[in-house]
C-alpha cells in the first residue's frame, strides 16, 4: 500500500512501507554525514534501519553546509 | 607569557575565529585553516537537497577544529533549540553558537530569543555562544544563563563595515565576565585587531575572508592581527593625550 510522508517540508509518495535507513540509501543521501529529524524527534542512527516509514510520517533530512 | 583562552574545557591559541560560507571554492578551506592555525570553524545546518546532493563541508574542514555550528535560519527560541539538537547529533561536539534573526534586511539578532534560547541549551549540556547585538543587560542575562562566551556583532552580518558599535562593544568588555568575540561586520583585519585591543577575547570574521581576492592570505593577515591587538592589549596600550609630549629629551640641543 502506498504512503506519504513529507520530507524536508515536500510531500513524497512511497510505493510500499520501507525503513528510514532504506529511504535515504534510495535516494541516494550519504548516511554518513546527515541528521535526521522523524517526527520531531531525532532518533540515533542504529534506529534508522528499525523505523518503518508510514503515512503521515514527518522527516526532516539535514546536513553541515558552509556557513558564519 | 601563558595566555589561554578557554572555552567550554578546550583551551584556545588562536583567537581568529573563521566561517566557512560564501568561499567560491570549499577545497581552499583546509589550506587556509592550516596556514593560519585557525582552531574554530562557522558551520551552517540546512535541508539536504534529494534531488542534488550538496558536498559535504566537514569533509573540508581538519578533524582538529572545533566545530562552532550556529543556528542560521532559526526565527526565535524553539527553532534555535532545534537546530542545536540536531547539530549536536552530527556527532561533531557541543558547541553551539546561537543566532537567531526576524529581520532580513540587517540580519539583527532578537536578543531576547537568544537569551531564552541560551537559558534551554545551556540545561541541555551545550557549549553556548550566543550572537547578539552588544547590550549590557543581555550580556547579563547570558551571563546568568551560563552562556560561555557572548558573541556581540561589530557590525551587520557580511558588512564589512568595522566596529560600528565600539563604545557598547567596550562596556560589555568592562561589564562582563565572559570572553567577548566580536563576531559580525568586522572587513579589515585593522578593526580585528582594534576589537582585540580593547580587550576582546577573540575575533570571527567569515565575510571579509570568503570574499578577498585572496581568502588564504587574507585569514592568516587576520590571524596575525588579531594576535598583534592582544598582545597590545596585555601590553597595556599607553595613555591618550591632547598635547605634544616630547619623546626626545629637550635639553642639550645646539646654540
Amino acid at each position: 500500500m502506498p504512503v506519504k510522508i513529507t520530507v524536508n517540508g515536500e510531500e513524497k509518495k512511497l510505493e510500499r512501507e520501507i525503513s528510514l535507513l532504506k529511504f535515504l540509501e534510495e535516494n541516494n543521501i550519504n548516511t554518513g554525514v546527515v541528521v535526521v529529524e522523524y517526527n520531531y524527534d531525532i532518533p540515533d542512527r542504529e534506529k534508522w534501519k528499525d523505523i518503518i516509514l508510514s503515512d503521515g510520517d514527518r522527516l526532516e533530512i539535514l546536513q553541515f553546509v558552509g556557513g558564519g | 607569557m601563558t595566555d589561554k583562552l578557554i572555552i567550554g574545557h578546550r583551551e584556545i591559541t588562536n583567537r581568529f575565529f573563521t566561517g566557512t560560507g560564501k568561499h567560491s571554492n570549499d577545497s581552499i578551506i583546509p589550506q587556509l585553516v592550516n596556514e593560519s592555525g585557525i582552531q574554530v570553524v562557522t558551520v551552517a545546518l540546512r535541508r539536504v537537497n534529494l534531488s542534488s546532493p550538496q558536498e559535504n563541508i566537514l569533509s573540508h574542514i581538519p578533524k582538529e577544529c572545533i566545530l562552532l555550528p550556529n543556528t542560521s535560519g532559526a526565527r526565535n527560541s524553539e527553532e534555535a533549540v532545534r537546530i542545536a539538537k540536531l547539530a549536536r547529533a552530527c556527532g561533531c561536539g557541543n558547541w553551539i553558537k546561537i543566532e537567531v534573526t526576524k529581520d532580513n534586511k540587517y540580519l539583527l539578532p532578537d536578543n531576547y530569543e537568544t537569551a531564552k534560547a541560551t537559558e534551554v541549551l545551556v540545561k541541555e549540556g551545550f557549549v553556548v555562544l550566543p550572537y547578539v547585538s552588544p547590550d549590557l543587560m543581555v550580556g547579563k542575562d547570558l551571563e546568568n544563563a551560563g552562556a560561555a562566551a557572548v558573541m556581540p556583532l561589530g557590525a551587520p552580518i557580511g558588512t564589512n563595515r568595522g566596529l560600528q558599535t565600539k563604545e557598547l562593544l567596550r562596556i560589555l568588555i568592562d561589564e562582563i565576565n565572559l570572553p567577548i568575540i566580536v563576531d559580525a561586520g568586522i572587513g579589515r583585519p585593522s578593526e580585528a585587531a582594534e576589537a582585540m585591543e580593547m580587550g576582546a577575547a577573540a575575533v570571527l570574521a567569515n565575510t571579509a575572508v570568503a570574499t578577498a581576492s585572496d581568502p588564504v592570505t587574507m585569514a592568516k593577515a587576520f590571524s596575525l592581527a588579531v594576535e598583534a591587538g592582544r598582545k597590545a592589549y596585555l601590553a597595556g596600550l599607553g595613555p591618550v593625550k591632547t598635547q605634544a609630549e616630547a619623546s626626545s629629551p629637550l635639553t642639550g640641543f645646539l646654540d
